[in-house]
């Protein structure tokens, strides 16, 4: 590749309003966001609670579907526009190009904490141990102790858990990666271990968005900041 | 890209003054999950049935691609034809066991049969394969020669899944399959369709009612009311961001999923 560092993410004139109709609400967020995240670059989304950080970093992801404007995403060679893409097309976006951290996990009943992590590896392709050895390495580096990894992580604590939904998206090494409060109920040593975690994907190449409501956190994995307020008020 | 294994053109169905279900038009892709939502009486079950080459829609078309032939109209071709496809090619899961299983016949012989069918002879080797799946389907296969009337609604569940999966059909059509047992049966069993479904690349149609079951299995959703579908999408989008006012309301009537 000649550009060593390409645009991954393209967006464009994006809106999203929510309509609740048994409410006969109509909910604003944002009206016409535009940017680009390059390979390498953290892109992160500031702004005060409410502001729309989630639902934007959402609509990244095809979870929530805009009313106007596209989402362009590099992917197996070209572009996808995750605004206007086809379900199954969204689906192959998603299992090979982007890693998606929610703020929680979503268990699921039954499925073992290694098996969790080392499912989305299986659904490329890779053989089954190969993919739970991977999955018991990146457990052990988020702090995971080994006797809880045969157990479904419904128990699990707060922060365990999200150290768990991490793993499950950082078993892969995806091209982008969208992170929602990946660090809010952690302590420092764990604060510390996720960061590293992060910055050795941004520096291998990996466009990233996030929102990181810790200060240092930001300053460390952050590379440039898109403030939806500031959006606001110049529209 | 995958051609559709299932199109789904204009289906609609009357009974008598009745339209149970009009407007339908979907496709389905080689191991796609494709929930169908809705609340009682939406017409999912009939929609289902017409899916599934057991009641002739009363307009539009219902097109399969075989394994060799191309694209059929399922409704077009011949009865035998029909019944063939839904020996090697189809399974169906119904709600309640007994519309499913046969009940003078013994467990392992309700799974055995659907290998005949597609023309097993071997006895010793019909035998093993059907303790294999027994056990798939975490039965135990000391089991095999008892009748499903000595079995608990779980494990006839149980035992229909394995009827239907022993021949690994291409496309899979679950009705409510989990509706009618309890919370810890429910959660074994959908963690066995789970990864059967994924681990064969089964395409799959399942109706259900409840959020939750197609939230784990269900990679896209359709949401029916008065037999119309009101909104489509991939599953996460239609649960987190649902857009029509039926949806929403469904979406909000119920505990968090
Ligand atoms: N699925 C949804 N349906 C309806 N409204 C929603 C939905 N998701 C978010 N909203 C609304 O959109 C607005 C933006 O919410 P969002 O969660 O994106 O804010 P945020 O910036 O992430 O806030 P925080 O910092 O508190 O997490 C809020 O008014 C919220 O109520
Ligand atoms: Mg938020």
């Amino acid at each position: 590749m000649s550009n060593p560092k390409p645009t991954m993410i393209e967006v464009r004139e994006l809106a999203k309003t929510f309509v609740l109709h048994a409410r006969g609400a109509t909910i604003p967020v944002f009206a016409d966001i535009g940017f680009d995240v390059d390979a390498g670059e953290c892109l992160v989304l500031a702004g005060p609670s409410g502001i729309g950080k989630s639902t934007l970093l959402r609509s990244l992801y095809a979870n929530y579907r805009p009313q106007r404007g596209s989402i362009r995403v590099r992917h197996g060679g070209g572009w996808v526009d995750l605004a206007a893409a086809q379900p199954h097309e969204v689906l192959d976006v998603r299992r090979r190009a982007i890693g998606y951290v929610s703020q929680f996990l979503r268990v699921i009943p039954r499925v073992t904490t290694r098996d969790l992590v080392a499912e989305p590896l299986v659904a490329l392709g890779l053989d089954a141990d190969v993919a739970r050895a991977r999955a018991e390495a990146l457990l052990l580096r988020l702090n995971i102790p080994a006797p809880l990894w045969s157990l479904p992580p419904a128990t699990f604590s707060g922060g365990e858990q999200q150290r768990v939904n991490l793993a499950r998206v950082f078993v892969v090494d995806y091209p982008i990666y969208l992170l929602d409060e990946p660090t809010a109920s952690l302590d420092a040593e764990n604060r510390a271990i996720v960061v590293a975690l992060l910055v050795e994907a941004r520096n291998r190449g990996a466009a990233m968005v996030g929102i990181f409501h810790d200060r240092e956190v930001r300053a460390e994995v952050g590379t440039r900041t898109l403030d939806l307020a500031d959006l606001q008020r110049a529209a | 890209m995958t051609e559709p294994l299932l199109r789904v053109e204009n289906l609609a169905k009357r009974f008598g003054a009745t339209l149970a279900c009009a407007d339908v038009s979907f496709v389905l892709r080689p191991g796609e999950v494709l929930g169908i939502v809705g609340e009682s009486g939406a017409g999912k079950t009939t929609l289902l049935r017409c899916l599934a080459g057991q009641l002739r829609p009363t307009a539009g078309r219902v097109l399969y691609r075989t394994r060799h032939e191309g694209e059929v109209d399922v409704y077009a071709i011949a009865e035998p034809a029909r019944r063939l496809l839904l020996r090697t090619d189809w399974g169906i899961v119904h709600q309640n066991p007994r519309d499913g299983l046969r009940l003078e016949v013994s467990a392992g012989g309700n799974v055995g049969e659907r290998l005949m069918a597609v023309g097993a002879r071997h006895y010793g080797k019909i035998r093993n394969e059907v303790s294999d799946w027994l056990t798939r389907v975490e039965l135990d296969p000391a089991r095999i020669d008892q009748y499903p009337e000595t079995f608990s609604g779980g494990m006839q569940q149980r035992v229909q899944i394995a009827r239907n999966l022993v021949t690994k059909p291409r496309l899979l059509f679950l009705d409510e399959p989990t509706g009618g047992l309890d919370v810890s049966v429910q959660a074994t069993l959908l963690d066995l369709l789970r990864s059967l479904v994924g681990s064969l690349g089964i395409a799959a149609v399942l109706v259900t009612h409840d959020l939750g079951v197609v939230r784990l299995l269900a990679h896209r959703l359709v949401v029916m009311k008065d037999g119309r579908i009101v909104e489509h999408g991939l599953t996460d989008q239609v649960l987190d961001d649902p857009q029509h006012p039926y949806t929403q309301l469904l979406v909000s009537s119920i505990l968090p999923v």
